[in-house]
């Protein structure tokens, strides 16, 4: 019984296919493929461009500016959706009690609520992961206090953080950018820590100290970029948190004033014509705000299912 | 007599997303009443699956795929959740490896101990405490009122086994499955516990299956032996006689490897190579890669021979040679 | 135990110590004590008077004493709104807020864990998936826009349930509670699901989580090699192994839930001390602002501490851990 001449010659080992070329998998590339996985994630992000350019180009696309008061019509106020008013177009939102068009203020205040909360969000990563990274790279006592600190707010809840500095420094765009920086950089502090200590023990570290560059550059140039996965899912994380916070505030009547509202100021202002039926002044900015708040934890729920190295298929 | 188990061309199949992982493919043996089977093997082999087969508790990917399984002539391969509850704990027992992770560890032993009563018996709670308690001296465990009231972090390591032990014998099965019972433990509460299951089980008539990679442990408390490899049995017999004159490659291996079997002074022998990936096993006898006897001929696969009686191998290469009469 | 007690007490002392000096300089040295304390009303005269009242014109140290020993002895300043010490106030408006948090959290724990426990058994489910997003838009989903559309569809179309406002009360030791009558519990229903709804996804996720870990654990699968019914092995085995993390979250994320409450209370005009602090904040009531933070805060920690002996109590391998270190 012998065998074929071609397996004799492979004994013991199973004989290569012919290979093929492999098309160049980049990190990057293979992140995006990870990501795409999802449709949902994928519709979620696809969802988020559009509103971030909704956002963005609000000036042109909105049918009126409705913080101008020349444009506005007093005597079209509270017309339902799909009214078509005096000066010729339709309100495709229905209008509030000034007779603002709501799709135009949908798409002004989503600009302020995007801009507060992304706002606010990017500084608190800049301070919280700075603060993170110190914690984790000199250690000892820097660390112990730090952490500390991070520790006593985590275990507050965010809103009555903000409601203390709101109380003390009163309301405006300013100190709702300030609380939300106050609640969030704990967060992002505590998980860059939590890397940062793990890249620290690593060789590149060693190698870098050794070659005697700065403390700076090393924890900048060398830590901080090992650092970003999971800073890129809580990021994506606390921008949603930040927006609802900042909605929240502001339908408290805490946060922006009345001449740039957000989309939760414009639901506090609609609040009170809920009950008599005309739910349309606060349900599509409610619609609008609960979008963008879910995409964006659609998409950060699969970046950190993709970016978990635990999770490596 | 019908024997207590018996197993035949056992097949249990993993479908995973990498492939399909034949953990047990084509097993068979037999065991009669009051016997015990050694099952020896590296880790991979397929040995603890094939006892969880046996009671039906693989979990998806996983599932028997084919053979039949006779528990006292009655085929269990095509039984209801329900009938496979009734029978587990009550005609067919297990112990598993590490009594930590095998007691709940926030239930107290009684809890744990009535509840495995109960669920096959109608009997009252104070019927079924004594039981609780009787087992647990039997087993040899001080005190029993007290260690009923315990938790099973509040034991050491060889109590805990004891009381899984207790356990596994609270309803008399005709067949207990020991899962590396003792690896987990000292070697000396090792040799108790190992002279204590032996004499339970001749008491009490009990067929016992032994899993374990260690063949000393074997060795003093087997009556047959059968050697796994990749999923496969690759030597079945007698204990003494398979271990005095070994007739696979892969048992004289094992046994030369034993430290007790060496040289002092001269390095240990070892059997060259790593245990296959069950997921890409080359074609032909698993062994071959690591085989000193192998050759063409073992590119096809090798059933299970019978070269002596009473012996069973699965090898084109065995050594008769080192059968001296 | 005791030792461990005593040093997260001397800890939670700490802390709240910490808090009265960050709320000390919060007031006196961030803001403007005199617009924070005294009415924006008081002329000239009334002013100075209330200055010196106060000793605010003695130096930083000194008025912080002053204010612990007032805060100690209860005096937490007095409401300009109101004219009345800001500790009554609040003190009043507390049953209506405890049983708006109480009924939330119940509803957590009722609704959550059920679903959780689902989603957990089977993961694979449609009705696991339903539930797993359900669970993302519970707590994306900002509170306050959820009561409203509470109350759009409940109390303005379908006209089930009230709107807003607290319900009618009965007295039971010597407080006014209103789910003691039955439109008031009517009345407490809207709210406490709207305050609950972020706990609930948070159940529902710890649940599964809890559960997909523990059923693959050992003692789950010997527990079915025991022939356990499948009902115990879930709510006995399973269940007891996940409500402890999960009970402990729950209970932490109380004190959450009365601060949170400031939304729901303000949508549904709850009177509770919610909506007085968020009333406080329009009208600048600055000295009920200041002893709402230092109650909650206080509370808060109380809560932590509380918590922690609980979690102790229940999990006997904490306890004897304690006693044995």
């Amino acid at each position: 019984m012998t065998p074929p001449p071609a397996e004799a010659a492979t004994l013991g080992a199973a004989p290569l296919p012919a290979a093929a070329p492999p098309r160049e998998e980049t990190p990057l590339r293979r992140f995006v493929a990870d990501f795409a996985e999802s449709r949902v994630a994928l519709g979620a992000f696809a969802c988020f461009v559009a509103i971030v350019l909704a956002a963005l180009f609000a000036p042109w696309i909105a049918p009126q500016n409705p913080y101008d008061l020349a444009q506005l019509d007093i005597m079209d106020g509270r017309m339902p959706p799909g009214t078509v008013g005096g000066a010729g177009f339709t309100y495709l939102l229905g209008t509030d009690d000034q007779g603002r068009d709501m799709f135009s203020g949908i798409l002004y205040g989503l600009r302020i609520s995007l801009a507060v909360g992304a706002g606010s969000a990017f500084i608190a990563f800049c301070v919280g992961t700075a603060l993170g990274l110190i914690a984790a790279y000199f250690g000892g006592r820097t660390d112990t206090i730090i952490m500390r600190v991070v520790d006593l707010q985590l275990s507050f809840p965010s809103i009555l953080v903000a409601l203390m500095i709101l109380a003390f420094l009163g309301k405006g765009i300013l100190n709702v950018v300030i609380a939300i920086v106050v609640v969030e950089w704990a967060y992002y502090a505590r998980t860059v820590r939590g890397t940062a200590l793990v890249e620290r023990r690593r060789e590149y570290i060693e190698a870098a100290t050794c070659l005697a560059l700065s403390h700076s550059r090393i924890v900048f140039r060398h830590l901080l970029p090992n650092c970003m996965p999971p800073l890129i899912v809580i990021g994506t994380m606390q921008i949603a948190r930040a927006i609802a916070l900042e909605a929240t505030l502001s339908f408290l009547g805490l946060g922006v004033p009345v001449t740039e509202p957000s989309l939760g100021l414009l639901i506090a202002n609609g609040y009170e014509y809920m009950l008599s039926g005309r739910y349309w002044i606060s349900f599509y900015p409610g619609i609008a705000l609960l979008v963008t708040i879910v995409v964006i934890n659609l998409v950060g729920d699969q970046l950190r299912d993709v970016l978990n190295p635990r999770l490596r298929r | 007599m019908v024997a207590t188990l018996e197993v035949r061309s056992l097949r249990t199949h993993f479908f995973t997303k990498a492939g399909v992982l034949k953990a047990v493919d084509d097993v068979s043996f037999s065991i009669g009443e009051g016997r015990v089977l050694g099952l020896v093997g590296e880790s991979g082999s397929g040995k603890t699956v094939t006892g969880f087969s046996i009671l039906g508790l693989v979990d998806p990917p996983g599932r028997v795929v084919g053979g039949e399984i006779l528990f006292k002539g009655r085929d269990l391969t095509g039984l209801s959740e329900e009938e496979w509850r009734q029978l587990r704990g009550r005609d067919i027992a297990m112990i598993f490896q590490d009594p930590m992770m095998t007691l709940n560890p926030v239930l107290r032993i009684d809890t744990q101990m009535i509840e495995t009563v109960l669920a096959h018996e109608r009997v009252s709670e104070q019927a079924a405490r004594a039981r609780a308690r009787e087992a647990l001296v039997q087993v040899g465990i001080p005190s029993p009122d007290e260690r009923l009231k315990a938790y099973p972090h509040q034991f050491s390591g060889g109590m805990r086994q004891r009381v899984a032990i207790a356990i596994a014998l609270l309803h008399r099965p005709a067949l207990i499955i020991a899962d590396e019972p003792t690896t987990a433990l000292d070697v000396t509460i090792q040799g108790q516990i190992l002279y204590e299951v032996q004499k339970l089980c001749r008491d009490t008539g009990t067929s016992l299956i032994w899993i374990t990679h260690d063949l000393s442990v074997v060795a003093g408390l087997a009556d047959e032996i059968c050697v796994m490899y990749a999923g496969r049995i690759v030597e079945k017999g007698p204990v003494d006689a398979v271990l005095d004159a070994p007739l696979h490659p892969y048992t004289a291996g094992l046994i030369g490897s034993v430290p007790s079997r060496n040289v002092r002074g001269k390095r240990l022998a070892q059997i060259p190579g790593m245990t296959p990936s069950l997921l890409s096993l080359p074609p032909g006898c698993a062994f071959r890669s690591r085989c000193p006897r192998a050759d063409d001929a073992c590119l096809a696969e090798p059933e299970m021979t019978s070269p002596r009686p009473g012996r069973e191998i699965r090898c084109f290469h065995p050594h008769l040679v080192d059968l001296v009469a | 135990m005791t030792v461990y007690l005593i040093r997260r007490l001397m800890q939670s002392a700490l802390v709240v110590l910490a808090m009265t000096v960050i709320l000390f300089l919060g007031v006196y040295a961030i803001g403007d004590p005199v617009e924070i304390l005294i009415s924006p009303d008081a002329d000239q005269i009334e002013r100075e008077r209330a200055i010196a009242a106060l000793g605010l014109d003695k130096p930083l140290w000194l008025q912080y004493v002053t204010f612990l020993q007032n805060a100690m002895r209860g005096d937490l300043g007095r409401s300009f709104v109101f004219n009345e010490p800001a500790l009554k106030l609040i003190l009043q408006k507390m049953p209506a807020t405890l049983e708006l948090a109480f009924a939330a959290t119940i509803f957590a724990v009722l609704i959550g864990l059920p679903l959780g426990l689902w989603a957990g058994l089977r993961p694979d489910a449609l009705s696991s998936r339903v539930i797993m997003a359900g669970s993302i838009l519970g707590f994306s989903l900002p509170t306050f826009w959820v009561g409203l559309m509470l109350i759009m569809v409940f109390a303005v179309q379908l006209g089930w349930l009230p709107s807003t406002g607290r319900g009618p009360t009965a007295e039971f030791l010597g407080v006014q509670w209103s789910f003691l009558t039955l439109q008031g519990l009517r009345h407490l229903v809207l709210p406490a699901f709207n305050l609950s709804l972020f706990k609930i996804s948070l159940v529902i996720r710890l649940t599964r989580a809890g559960v997909r870990e523990t059923v693959l654990m050992d003692y789950v699968k010997f527990a079915r090699a025991k022939g356990l019914s499948p009902r115990r092995v879930i709510f006995v085995h399973v269940l007891k192994n996940i409500m402890i993390p999960v009970l402990t979250v729950t209970a932490l994320e109380f004190g959450s839930t009365i601060a949170f409450s400031v939304v729901t209370e303000s949508i549904f005009a709850w009177p509770g001390m919610g909506k007085l602090i968020i009333d406080s904040i329009y009208v600048l009531d600055r000295p009920v602002i200041v002893a709402y933070l230092m109650i909650i805060v206080f509370m808060f920690i109380v809560l932590n501490f509380a918590v922690d002996v609980m979690y102790s109590a229940l999990d006997p391998r904490v306890r004897l851990q304690d006693q044995r270190g």
